[in-house]
Order: C-alpha cells, then sequence, then structure tokens
C-alpha cells in the first residue's frame, strides 16, 4: 500500500511542478545554473567512464574471439552495438542517478530540513516549481551527454583494440560500419530522454518529502539512488521491448 | 489583525489544537507561550497556512482564510513575513540575495529600486557591510536579523517568528526582542512570536497566549502575568528561582 501512495504522491508533486510557474528571469537564471550543475558539472565524470568501459568492451571482445573463422571486425561491431545500445543511456544513466541524482536528493532535503522550503511557500513561491522545474529543463540537454558518451566509448574501444594490438585500426572502422541501423541511436537518445525526467524527479521526490533531520538526508539520498535505479533499469526493460521487440 | 476561531486540529488520534478562540492584535507584539509539545508550532503553522485545521477560522483583516481560493491565498501570503527558528536563509544566495528575493519574485521594480529597499531594510536591523556575504559566513545573530530584514522588505501586514532568539545570547536576543518590537509599532504589523523565552514575555509580551495541552489556558499582557493566580501559568513561567525571586518582589512591593 505504501508503494501505491508514494506512486501517487510523486504524480501529484508532477503535476504541481508545472503550475503556478515562477517569473521567467528569475526561472532563466535557475534552468542555467542546473545546466551547470547537472550537465555540465558532470561531463568530466562520464567522459572518464565512457572511455574505459569502450576500452572493456572492446578488449573482452578481442579476448573472447579465440574462433579464427570470426573476423576481428566483431570488436568494433560489438563495441559499437554495446556501447549506442546499453552502455551509453543506461549505464551513464545510472551513474548520473548517483551523482546528479543524490546531489538533487540531498539539496533538496536540506532545503526541507532547514525549513527554507516552508520558507517558499511562505512567501506564496510554488516551491515544487521553483526547485524541480529548473532541473526538468536542465536534463532535457540529457540526451547530448549521452551522444557525447556513445561517441567516447567508441573512441575508448578503439584506442584500446587498436594500442592493445587487439586489431587494425581499419578492421575496427570496418566493424563499425557493418550493419549500422540508425534507429539504434534514435532508440538510445528516447531512452535517454526519459531517464533524465527519472533522474530529475525521483530524487525530487525524495527530497522534498522527507522528514527528519541530517541523518534522514542521507538515509533519503540512499533510498533515491536505489530507487532511480529500480526505475530506470524497469523503463529500460519496457522501452525495449516496445522500441525495438 | 487576526481572529482565531474554535481552532481544532488533529494527526491520526493526537488532538493537538482543541478549539483555540483569541485574537492577535495589530501594531503589537502577541507572543505564544506554553511547554514543549503544547501545540505552539502546530498553532502558528496553521496560522500561516501551511497546516490546514480539521475545524475553526483564522480571519486576517477579516479574510477568512478557507473561504479564499488559491490566488487570493498566495495574495494573501505576500503579505505575510515570517522568521524561523533557524533562520531558514537560502545557503546558496547572499545576504542581499536573500533580502532581495521576495522583491525579485513578486514586484516589477528595476535592479536599483529593489537595490535600494534592501539597503534600507539591512540598515533598518542593523546590519551593514554584509550585503555580499553568504549565510554561513555570519554569525547566528546576523542570520536573525537577516531573516528578519527579508520578513520585512514587502512590508508585511503579518509577521511571525519561530523562536526568534533561540541560540542566542542573552544580549543579542535582547536586541532582537526590541528590532522585532520597533518594527511592529513602527509600520503597524500584526507580530504573532512564538517563543519559550521568558525574557522575551517580560520585555515585548503586549500580549501573551499560554497554550496547555492544546487549549488557550490563560491570555493577557506582561504586566498581568505578574498577577496571574492561573496555577499552570505561574508553574511554567516561573519554574527558574531567578523568576520566582522577581514575582515575589513585585507582589511584595505591591503590598
Amino acid at each position: 500500500m505504501n508503494y501505491i501512495a508514494s506512486i501517487g504522491s510523486y504524480a501529484i508533486m508532477v503535476r504541481e511542478v508545472f503550475k503556478k510557474p515562477t517569473k521567467w528571469p528569475v526561472m532563466k537564471s535557475l534552468i542555467l545554473k542546473e545546466i551547470d550543475e547537472l550537465i555540465y558539472g558532470s561531463m568530466g565524470i562520464i567522459i572518464f567512464i565512457s572511455f574505459f568501459i569502450g576500452g572493456v568492451v572492446a578488449i573482452q571482445t578481442a579476448l573472447n574471439l579465440t574462433n579464427p573463422l570470426i573476423p576481428k571486425n566483431l570488436i568494433g561491431f560489438a563495441t559499437r552495438q554495446s556501447v549506442i545500445l546499453e552502455f551509453a543511456p543506461t549505464f551513464t544513466s545510472i551513474i548520473m542517478a548517483g551523482k546528479v541524482g543524490s546531489y538533487i536528493t540531498s539539496s533538496i532535503g536540506t532545503m526541507r530540513v532547514t525549513e527554507q522550503i516552508d520558507a517558499l511557500e511562505i512567501m506564496g513561491v510554488n516551491s515544487l516549481n521553483y526547485l524541480v522545474f529548473p532541473k526538468i529543463i536542465a536534463m532535457l540537454l540529457y540526451p547530448f551527454v549521452v551522444a557525447i558518451a556513445m561517441y567516447i566509448g567508441i573512441f575508448g574501444g578503439w584506442t584500446a583494440a587498436i594500442f592493445g594490438g587487439h586489431t587494425s585500426s581499419a578492421e575496427f572502422v570496418e566493424g563499425l560500419q557493418l550493419d549500422f541501423i540508425s534507429f539504434h541511436v534514435t532508440y538510445s537518445l528516447i531512452k535517454s530522454l526519459v531517464f533524465a525526467m527519472v533522474i530529475a524527479t525521483v530524487p525530487s521526490y525524495h527530497g522534498y518529502y522527507m522528514e527528519g533531520g541530517a541523518l534522514e538526508v542521507g538515509k533519503a539520498s540512499t533510498t533515491s539512488f536505489v530507487w532511480t535505479s529500480v526505475v530506470i533499469i524497469i523503463l529500460n526493460g519496457i522501452l525495449t521491448q516496445l522500441l525495438l521487440g | 489583525m487576526i481572529v482565531v476561531e474554535n481552532l481544532h486540529k488533529s494527526f491520526g488520534d493526537a488532538h493537538v489544537l482543541k478549539g483555540i478562540t483569541t485574537t492577535f492584535d495589530k501594531g503589537k507584539t502577541n507572543l505564544i507561550i506554553g511547554q514543549s509539545g503544547s501545540g505552539k508550532t502546530v498553532f502558528i503553522k496553521c496560522l500561516l497556512g501551511l497546516l490546514t485545521p480539521e475545524e475553526g477560522t483564522i480571519a486576517y483583516e477579516g479574510k477568512i482564510y478557507s473561504e479564499l481560493t488559491g490566488d487570493e491565498k498566495r495574495d494573501l501570503r505576500q503579505e505575510m513575513g515570517m522568521v524561523f527558528q533557524g533562520s531558514a536563509l537560502f545557503d546558496s544566495m547572499t545576504v542581499e540575495g536573500n533580502v532581495m528575493f521576495p522583491l525579485d519574485m513578486f514586484t516589477r521594480q528595476s535592479k536599483s529600486e529593489m537595490q535600494d529597499r534592501v539597503d534600507f531594510v539591512l540598515k533598518r536591523v542593523n546590519l551593514v557591510d554584509a550585503n555580499h556575504k553568504y549565510p554561513a559566513e555570519i554569525s547566528g545573530g546576523m542570520q536573525k536579523r537577516v531573516a528578519i530584514a527579508r520578513a520585512i522588505v514587502m512590508n508585511p501586514k503579518f509577521l511571525f517568528c519561530d523562536e526568534p532568539n533561540s541560540g542566542l545570547d542573552p544580549k543579542t536576543a535582547i536586541l532582537i526582542d526590541n528590532l522585532i518590537q520597533e518594527i511592529t509599532q513602527e509600520y503597524g504589523i500584526t507580530t504573532v512570536i512564538n517563543t519559550h523565552d521568558m525574557n522575551s514575555v517580560m520585555e515585548i509580551g503586549e500580549k501573551i497566549i499560554f497554550l496547555k495541552d492544546g487549549v488557550k489556558e490563560w491570555e493577557g499582557t506582561n504586566k498581568e502575568i505578574f498577577k496571574t493566580d492561573n496555577a499552570a501559568v505561574t508553574n511554567f513561567v516561573y519554574s527558574s528561582e531567578l523568576f520566582k525571586k522577581v514575582r515575589q518582589m513585585y507582589i511584595e512591593e505591591r503590598n
């Protein structure tokens, strides 16, 4: 019953976010601040992880190619498919659920604990619109992050494959181009947009409705990461079936 | 003026406010006192519209809160200022940003007009040279002044203060009390203060409401509290030896 009640209050929260908008000049600066914090601030870790994930996929594929009948261009092919279909959109989103999600929960949760949200409400500000809406808009840029993660992941795969001596550059690139279906990129970007909404709203929900003190802020951040990841994984299954099934 | 009639508020089986009826006068510092768990915070949250009472009405200068539309409630809230126990300043903004926030959100004033108003209220609360500091960089007393400045920057009709001098040294606490009283009288604000600080009661208690177990047990002024025979009030107010002696001296002087 608690889960159903939580889903209900989450839905109500999302509806409230779009009511009584904050003045545009104020909102504009909030959106730019969130883009800087959530998107630009995450680029470093995303680039770093994507590069090595792509590299590891390439190395593991190469090390498992023991049959001489299987062409070496499979390394590039497998890297591309793995990175575009899953690692860039889903794995990156799980990382973002940890980095951005816990930041969102703890910052909103701290505002709740220190009565800053009450202060906003008493002033007549729609606190949900003020706090959550800029995050949602900022996260609309998340597919660009995923696109960069795809590029860097494949580049990491190429680097590992070439400098690890597993294949030649020509074979790797040939694999990258083999049976390329452009819809896979579209599918991945659609998924990332849905995950972006989850990353912006689920941690906000856990921060906004938390009760207690500093200890509970920490607990809420952990719970938020768990639930954001669970929702991403479930939606990943549903969207994959709907878009590719 | 705020008129409260037969206010009831429960949380599950816990009946926290049990039919409170009172008025808070304009231009006066109205104090709500009582032990922890007596319902003071719930009462002030009901007055602020943060909690919805099950029964009873609250009228702000004749406007009954529960009968207002959503937009009217928001308009009314813009006439309210609040000083929180922990100040509730926005950590990410400077002192100036905090005070300017309500002006930025709800007025169409130019940047220079807003700046003038912010400078004026900060000067009014005796806070200078702190405009560009962040809340974490200033003392508790200064944070309270910023909170008061933010609360009055929109010229509110109603000012609510939750334990405004908790955590402050006695000297700063008296300064904050006096500041609130001066502002209340100067601008004709209806001020409601939630406190269990007896110095505040004696200093600025122009009207005092004593809550016990969610019931209004007594009301009067800081002069009348010396004379009252209400056992619950005397037990609470004169629980310290110092206040017992002060009261004794007062009674002896009268006789």
